[in-house]
């Protein structure tokens, strides 16, 4: 349970010019964290666990190579009792984290568009340490992450095929799209800060007063 | 029972980035309305979302659907300072096109044409791509979008400074992070649950 995640990886506090530049858009910062609550302290746990919500998100974090939140889903991945699988995640990390986005287009004219590259099958032995739900949720993960473009209801039927339910898939299908947003805002934010920093700023320009009759 | 994904083998596809209207059609089947309780009517904001497959679909998990919507209306319409809509939608477009969602720039390309009046620039990102040149300060949220989005990022102070140079303040740039950012979860969800259509002619008139 935390406060906000965004303001606790990176370190913001009441009073610094990233909380007065977040608190311009109160609902967004309120609701990125109402989402992050929905996802990984949901109200259902029935169509995906605790274990692989955070050990899908360890693995989206990790090949997109943002630390800081890689760190904080590996460690609730641990606390809902998954170490062993997280450190198959971290192995998987290791070799299968690429550059993005590539992808073959669906669309005729785009055709020329068209890149390649490096995708994600996860070997037997690996996938029976995991388990086939998440195996298949990992590769999902890879999908979406590198080459969203290429997504396709073939891969929604290995998710189905794997055991996953409808309302399953799209929890974890906003789970893996939602980190992806998760992630940009800490890196965004970050380097904002870091600006902020090195110029030696003390209060934020754009951000207005309060009102005091609202 | 067995749950199995839809297919729709006779739909019309775009064959580009476009600002049409298109229509989106989901392969997995939306929460039928008959099964929606009080925690989905909430979820979906708007009734009238829930005869829209997207919103229908995404319903099935109501509580992440509810806590989208909230994030995604102060990002994109909360205009108490920050940066313009036109420049809010056209870092939702820069997006969408390296992403690849058609569906998603064809949206947000419309809007950002609507608030600003620059159809023509806004045709070129989608005809040439994000490195088409607009203006200055337009190829500067371009740029930024597309260091946010690329994985790894590319995103740092240098991205911050050039938008700095182009007058954007604190509050303006973190709205071009956001937007960004944002669209890396709506492309996610709109191009790996379904398809986009070109809607079906009306009758000649």
């Amino acid at each position: 349970m935390s406060d906000d995640v965004i303001d606790e990886v990176l370190a913001i506090l009441p009073g610094d010019p990233l909380d007065a530049i977040r608190a311009a858009r109160p609902a967004a910062r309120e609701n990125a964290q109402r989402s992050y609550e929905a996802l990984f302290e949901p109200v259902d746990a029935s169509e995906a666990s605790l274990a692989e919500r955070a050990l899908v998100a360890q693995f989206v974090t990790g090949v997109s190579r943002e630390p800081l939140l890689t760190d904080w889903y590996r460690a609730a991945a641990v606390d809902a009792g998954a170490e062993s699988q997280a450190e198959v995640v971290d192995a998987l990390v290791a070799t299968s984290a690429t550059t993005g986005p590539f992808g073959a287009y669906a669309e005729v004219g785009l055709a020329e568009e068209s890149t390649d590259g490096l995708r994600l099958t996860i070997d037997a032995a690996t996938r029976q340490l995991l388990g086939a739900r998440l195996a298949s949720a990992i590769e999902h993960a890879h999908l979406l992450v590198f080459r969203p473009r290429e997504a396709s209801a073939a891969a929604l039927d290995r998710l189905l095929d794997a055991g996953w339910s409808t309302t399953g898939i799209v929890t974890i299908s906003q789970l893996i799209a939602f980190v992806s947003f998760q992630l940009r805002l800490v890196i965004g934010l970050g380097a904002l800060q870091a600006d902020l920093v090195e110029s030696g700023a003390t209060a934020p320009t754009g951000t207005a007063t309060p009102r005091s009759d609202s | 029972m067995t749950e199995h994904t839809v297919q729709h083998p006779d739909l019309e596809r775009p064959e580009r980035f476009t600002q049409d209207s298109l229509g989106w059609s989901p392969w997995l089947e939306p929460l039928p309305k008959s099964e929606f309780t009080d925690r989905h009517w909430e979820a979906v904001v708007d009734r009238a979302r829930a005869d829209m497959p997207y919103f229908a679909l995404l319903a099935r998990d109501p509580e992440i659907l509810l806590a989208r919507t909230r994030t995604d209306n102060d990002i994109f319409y909360n205009t108490e300072g920050g940066a313009p809509r036109a420049e809010r939608e056209l870092a939702a477009t820069a997006t969408s096109r390296l992403n690849g969602c058609v569906f998603c720039a064809s949206v947000h390309s419309r809007f950002a044409t609507q608030n600003s009046d620059r159809g023509e620039d806004v045709q070129r990102l989608l005809d040439e791509g994000v490195t088409a040149t607009l203006d200055p300060r337009w190829d500067a949220v371009v740029a930024a979008s597309v260091a946010l989005t690329e994985t790894p990022s590319g995103f740092g102070t240098e991205q911050i400074r050039a938008l700095r140079e182009q007058g954007l303040d604190d509050v303006e740039i973190a709205d071009v992070i956001a937007g960004s950012a944002f669209f890396n979860w709506a492309n996610r969800l709109m191009l790996s649950l379904g398809e986009p259509q070109v809607p079906k002619r009306r009758s000649a008139s």
